[in-house]
């Protein structure tokens, strides 16, 4: 195992290093790092679907998720300044660890392995994408020196948004009447059956996510109309409220 | 229905609010008091928030004579074998143990001079605003040949619960290659869509246990809610099973037999097997006897939903007369929520924000065949008027109607929590 282990930092320092110059990033064939995980190129790629939420690399912060830097062994439910769900804070107090195998299976299907987690995603069926994933994220946890001197990778866009939208201070008691149009779909206590959880977002994100359906950036038919209709102030309102709620 | 131990509590303190009535009724002591008639979409929750929201400010009670309440929403999908009876069954206890004081009865009349409710157990309960969600009630010799005494044999199952139960055995136990007919309703009706979902429910189940049955639907419409979608997913999913007939054709010149099982279209006799008759509704019958109604629904002003006969009574959801905005759960909560911020800013001088409607109604065509269409209102001076909408597209991948399908039971747990806590 040290000697596969010691292979795999070469690897992964290999890569950080590249990133570090901001150079076009050359991986190792896979046959020069036996004993990784999987391929923390193509995992790079499978990070897209998570980096609406989380950030990981230099100067990663939380936002809608927790920063993912160091998450290999790691307490579940345990970065400082994020606020969990009680189901996450009971893994965390149950003893559940990030490890190869609990990530695995939280990533093959979140809820399967804590039920009422507000983490919004499906999981990744394919166990190549899992294996892939987890060899990037592992980059950013053998120790912090790894961590790549570039950019955080998954800084969450916002659109071009108005600082002066983003500043709006909202009023939280029209923010409580209007989510009410919301909790006919969004579960108020955050949980999720098929519709995504809306609790505890940091405003900015909320804020910079609504304005996205508003201008029809973003997707959803549903969301586009709901937001369309709301002004900048209603939407403050609703995002002061929402972070604020248990 | 999921029964734990909360739950129980709860509606063991309901029955036993029930028992002790005339405690309630005492419980004045200067409280304003609301009273809502009715448990569901639009009744379980106005009288939810306005518990909620006034923090014991307002004394709320809520009639409703059923212990638990089946969704009609998804009930299709029981028919369709997507969802068990007891999935889209609910009881009062939380409701209860938050503050609502749930009374198991039937309101049978409302004295609007003295301002109370009869009940149909006894007594009668004091208001200083009402609020009615009695949903609907059928109309008499709508369907000629049809009236309730033939809901056994002819189905509606547009109250559901032990309507929707039988209708689905009666489904089960057509022979091989028999017939299946509905009669649809006119327009305006609970649920726009909820007919043609209902036909790709039965078509489902249909292909799996009885392949070479039909269905025969006759409409006295020429279009209905979602048309292109449903027909092009019966054409691609129940290719030749489902004979649509509307009003071009006859669809709304038809009377049944209960007795003989016989089902005419504009003067051609057909046997059929299980009947499923939709008649043509109007408000709740307590709506009627309460003089709010004007024809066959209750007239609102759209900016808090009070009636346009009486300003301390309001009404939601199917029974009222808004404008634009489609009979649909969705519509009741949302209207309900509209309310209960006026009722209560009426009551304890709280903030009164403007109003603001929505709905989206999913429909389910066949397995992770999900639809949708939706739409934002506002309130005018003269209605509920339509601001913005869409509505899916035919042609779609697989993909996003299973997406769909997977957004509908995501509201389905979002509004049953938001109703019932
Ligand atoms: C097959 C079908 C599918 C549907 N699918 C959907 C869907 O997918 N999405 C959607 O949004 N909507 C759907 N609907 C429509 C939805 O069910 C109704 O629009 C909604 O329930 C209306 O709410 P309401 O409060 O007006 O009436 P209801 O929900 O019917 O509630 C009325 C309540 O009042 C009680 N009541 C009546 N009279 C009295 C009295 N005198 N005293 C005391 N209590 C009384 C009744 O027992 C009942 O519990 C569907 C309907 C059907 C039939």
């Amino acid at each position: 195992m040290p000697i596969a282990k010691a292979e795999n930092e070469r690897c992964y320092s290999n890569w950080a290093g590249s990133m570090a110059l901001g150079l076009i990033l050359t991986f190792p064939a896979a046959g020069a790092c036996a004993g990784e995980i999987g391929d923390p190129e193509n995992g790079a790629k499978v990070f897209r679907k998570c980096s609406a939420c989380h950030q990981i690399g230099d100067g990663a912060v939380n936002r809608v998720g927790p920063h993912l830097n160091g998450v290999f062994g790691r307490l579940a439910g345990s970065v400082e300044g994020f606020r969990y769900s009680e189901s996450m804070d009971r893994a965390g107090s149950d003893g559940v660890v990030w490890t190869r195998e609990t990530l695995d299976a939280f990533l093959e299907n979140p809820k399967s392995l804590v039920s009422r987690s507000r983490m919004n995603f499906r999981g990744l069926p394919a166990a190549e994408d899992r294996d892939d994933l987890l060899a990037y994220l592992r980059i950013f946890s053998d120790d912090p020196a790894n961590i790549p001197e570039a950019e955080p990778t998954a800084q969450a866009t916002d659109h071009g948004l108005d600082p002066e939208i983003l500043a709006l201070q909202g009023d939280p008691e029209y923010g409580e009447y209007l989510s009410t149009e919301c909790t006919t779909c969004h579960q108020i206590d955050g949980s999720n059956d098929g519709i995504p959880a809306i609790t505890q977002w940091p405003q900015e994100d909320f804020v910079i996510a609504m304005h996205a359906y508003k201008r029809k950036l973003r997707p959803h038919p549903v969301m586009q109309m709901m937001a369309g209709r709301l002004s900048d102030d209603e939407i403050a309102a609703l995002a002061e409220y929402f972070s604020e709620l248990k | 229905m999921k029964l734990d131990r909360r739950t129980f509590l709860g509606t063991a303190t309901a029955a036993t609010a029930a028992l002790s009535a005339p405690m309630a009724f005492a419980a004045g002591h200067g409280k304003p008091n609301v009273v809502v008639v009715g448990g569901g979409a639009g009744g379980a929750t106005a009288a939810r928030y306005i518990a909620k929201d006034s923090a014991g400010e307002i004394n709320v009670t809520l009639i409703e004579p059923s212990r638990a309440y089946y969704t009609c929403f998804f009930s299709n999908l029981y028919i369709g074998g997507f969802r068990n009876i007891d999935d889209i069954g609910h009881t009062y206890g939380t409701l209860a143990s938050t503050g609502v004081n749930v009374l198991h009865d039937w309101a049978v009349g409302v004295d609007r001079d003295a301002k109370t409710v009869s009940l149909a157990g006894g007594g009668s309960v004091p208001y200083d605003k009402l609020i009615l969600s009695p949903g609907i009630d059928f109309v008499d010799g709508a369907v000629e040949g049809w009236d309730m005494s033939a809901q056994n044999a002819m189905p509606h199952a547009y109250k559901a619960g032990s309507q929707t139960e039988l209708l689905k055995s009666q489904i089960m136990a057509m022979p091989a290659g028999g017939t299946f007919a509905m009669v649809a309703p006119p327009n305006p009706y609970r649920c726009p869509p909820g007919p043609y979902e209902r036909v790709s429910m039965v078509a489902h189940l249909l292909k799996a246990h009885n392949p070479t049955a039909k269905i025969i639907v006759a409409d006295p419409k020429e279009k209905f809610s979602k048309m292109a979608l449903f027909q092009e997913g019966w054409a691609d999913h129940y290719g030749g099973m489902i004979d649509w007939i509307g009003s071009g054709f006859g669809g709304g010149e038809v009377s049944v037999d209960p007795s003989a099982m016989t089902l005419t279209i504009d003067g051609e006799v057909t046997k059929v097997d299980v009947c499923n008759v939709i008649p043509a509704m109007k408000a709740g019958q307590i709506a009627h006897s309460a003089g709010v109604t004007d024809g066959n629904w209750a007239p609102v002003n759209a900016a808090d939903m009070s009636s346009k006969a009486d300003a301390d009574i309001y009404v939601l959801g199917d029974s009222s007369q808004q404008g634009d905005m489609p009979k649909s759960g969705f519509s009741a909560n949302s209207q309900a929520k509209v309310c209960a911020n006026a009722v209560r800013g009426a009551l304890t001088g709280s903030k009164v924000f403007p109003a603001k409607f929505s709905n989206t109604c999913w429909s389910l065509i066949d397995t992770d065949n999900g639809v949708k269409v939706g739409a934002t209102y506002e309130a005018t001076e003269a209605k509920i008027a339509k601001v913005d909408g869409f509505i899916s597209q035919t042609g779609e991948s697989a993909e996003v109607r299973k997406a769909t399908y997977e957004e509908s039971e995501g509201w389905y747990a979002g509004i049953t929590a938001d109703m019932f806590g």
